[in-house]
């Protein structure tokens, strides 16, 4: 890459990009994931497609440090630096609770936020700041209701809300939309749109929904195992193996650009491209 | 201890003009808060089986005091079962056998072990006592090593509640925000381990998981929030603990069982509120 048409954004968060090199995961004889190797720049939303079984979620689940793995995720910031954990931000894929858990919106944003016990009462200050990050993503009202009172999608975007505070270096979203109502995927996606502009997030969404997906991302890599396609939506949409998998026709490509327009290509930090050596 | 007796000596009731009445009114208060403490994150972390399980695999720790000829099985009791809800923490974590199945085989385990070793010579009897408590015997030393139990229990439970809470809705989401999901488990099960097995003596090994499990589950009914929820457990939990105790003096009754059957009534109207609600 040219190294003269690199600007970099006076609004980058300061963290850099995540570098996957060689990543394999392996439970008991199962491969699950095997030389993966991927780049997720400052500023880019990238969705992770593949069919079920392809080791999507698993490779969140890699980045978070929650499974062992073999190979490297680097972390690196705008001065080339390699902080060991950077702050991650995390939508899981439905919330698996208990639907009669007493536990509030308003519990959760304290509760994650500080460490003063939210049996002992919620300050005053800690209510308007959540209150403040949930109007960011239209769920300020629901800050007094019980978890198991709210729709899939609202649950989604105080999900949402909570992985952005504070701003992560990188925000991972697990099919944050599954069970999410077609209004409500749509007004999701938005708002990731709208966070990964505002904060300048690398964002890592998994998804199966290809067709939504390629309408909001700036990238789309194709997972099976490891990484069959990589590139933009248009890319990848005509890509022969993606399009087998998801049955696709071969025209659909052709409605997206070639280029999210959302998206400025230029904005990439230096030392992401000084660091090839790693 | 002396503050305590003229304390309730300035009240006027016929069942607290005995010593060990008051006595065990102020181990029925201290033991009442804590499992209501406790219990409401019990259920939220879903440990209910695993709750019972430790109070039965005391049965075992007091086979090995016994073996070891102690008079006072408790410390072979805590230790046993310390172990135990660490192995149990972990397998559950780190094992893809499930959980159900995992502390059941212990609970079997630990319940035959335990009865297999007491009872030779037919000597079963003897711990009995064990299976249904005696809150009348506590002593004032016992009392004090509970209020040191108490403090640490809170202290604990002010420094890491909002990271048990944040486990007990999601795992993975919890570790995303650099919560040390297994060490923290690790510890609330252990506290859970050691107070259960404390208790056993005065509550008895087969009412006691009732006693962490109903309040709470009766609390859940009625609470909108975190906050209401531990607190509505604290007070239904020490309401059917004094209860309990006053109406066991009067019917001659064991209390722990008295106990249970108040919280088991409290936990019904909640349930008619919850319906109102």
């Amino acid at each position: 890459m040219a190294v003269d048409n690199i600007i970099i954004s006076d609004r980058s968060c300061g963290y850099c990009c995540t570098k996957l090199v060689k990543l394999g995961v392996t439970f008991g004889q199962n491969r699950i994931l095997e030389d993966v190797n991927l780049h997720v720049h400052c500023g880019q939303f990238t969705a992770v497609i593949g069919p079920n079984g392809a080791g999507k979620t698993t490779l969140l689940k890699a980045i978070l440090g929650e499974v062992p793995h073999t190979g490297h995720v680097h972390f690196i910031d705008s001065a080339g630096q390699r902080p060991d954990r950077p702050l991650l931000g995390y939508v899981p894929q439905k919330l698996e609770f208990d639907a009669t858990a007493p536990v509030s919106v308003r519990d959760l944003f304290a509760g994650a936020a500080g460490r003063r016990p939210v049996w002992l009462g919620i300050g005053r200050n800690d209510r308007s700041r959540a209150k403040e990050v949930l109007d960011t993503v239209q769920a300020g009202h629901l800050l007094d209701r019980k978890l198991g009172q709210l729709s899939g999608g609202e649950l989604q975007r105080v999900l949402l809300a909570m992985a952005i505070t504070p701003v992560p270096n990188l925000l991972l979203l697990d099919e944050p939309v599954s069970g999410v109502d077609l209004a409500g995927i749509e007004l999701f996606y938005k708002m990731v749109s709208q966070l990964r502009r505002d904060y300048h997030l690398s964002i890592i969404l998994v998804s199966h929904d290809l067709a939504t997906v390629a309408q909001f991302a700036d990238r789309i890599v194709f997972l099976n195992r490891t990484v069959i396609a990589d590139g933009t939506p248009r890319q990848v949409l005509s890509n022969q193996a993606v399009r087998q998998a998801f049955a696709l026709p071969p025209e659909l490509a052709l409605a997206f650009p070639e280029i999210n327009p959302e998206h400025k290509e230029g904005q990439r930090c230096i030392s992401c491209n000084l660091e090839k050596s790693i | 201890m002396s503050l305590w007796y003229w304390l309730t000596g300035l009240l006027p009731f016929d069942w607290l003009s005995f010593a060990f009445m008051k006595q065990a009114l102020l181990a029925v208060i201290l033991v009442s808060y804590l499992f209501g403490l406790l219990g409401s994150q019990v259920i939220n972390q879903q440990m209910a089986f695993f709750s019972d399980a430790i109070g039965h695999a005391a049965l075992t720790g007091i086979a090995i005091g016994a073996i070891m000829g102690l008079a006072d099985p408790t410390w072979a009791m805590v230790v046993f079962s310390g172990l135990l809800a660490l192995a149990i923490s972990w397998l559950r974590r780190f094992s893809l056998t499930s959980a159900d199945t995992v502390i059941g085989l212990f609970m079997a385990f630990a319940v035959a072990l335990g009865i297999v070793i007491l009872s030779r010579g037919g000597g079963f009897a003897r711990y009995s006592g064990y299976l249904v408590g005696d809150i009348l015997s506590i002593t004032p030393a016992e009392i004090r090593n509970l209020l040191v139990l108490i403090l640490a229990v809170t202290v604990l439970w002010v420094l890491y509640f909002n990271q048990l809470m944040l486990i007990s809705l999601n795992p993975s989401l919890a570790r995303s925000r650099g919560i040390k999901v297994w060490l923290i488990e690790a510890m609330f099960s252990l506290m859970v381990a050691v107070v259960v097995t404390v208790s056993i003596k005065w509550v008895g090994l087969l009412v006691i998981n009732s006693m962490l499990i109903l309040p709470a589950a009766a609390a859940r009914n009625i609470s909108g929030n975190t906050r209401q929820y531990v607190w509505w457990s604290i007070a239904i939990s020490l309401a059917s603990g004094i209860a309990g105790l006053i109406a066991s003096y009067y019917l001659s009754t064991a209390t722990g069982a008295t106990i249970v059957l108040m919280s088991m009534g409290i936990f019904v109207i909640t349930l008619g509120l919850k319906k109102v609600i």
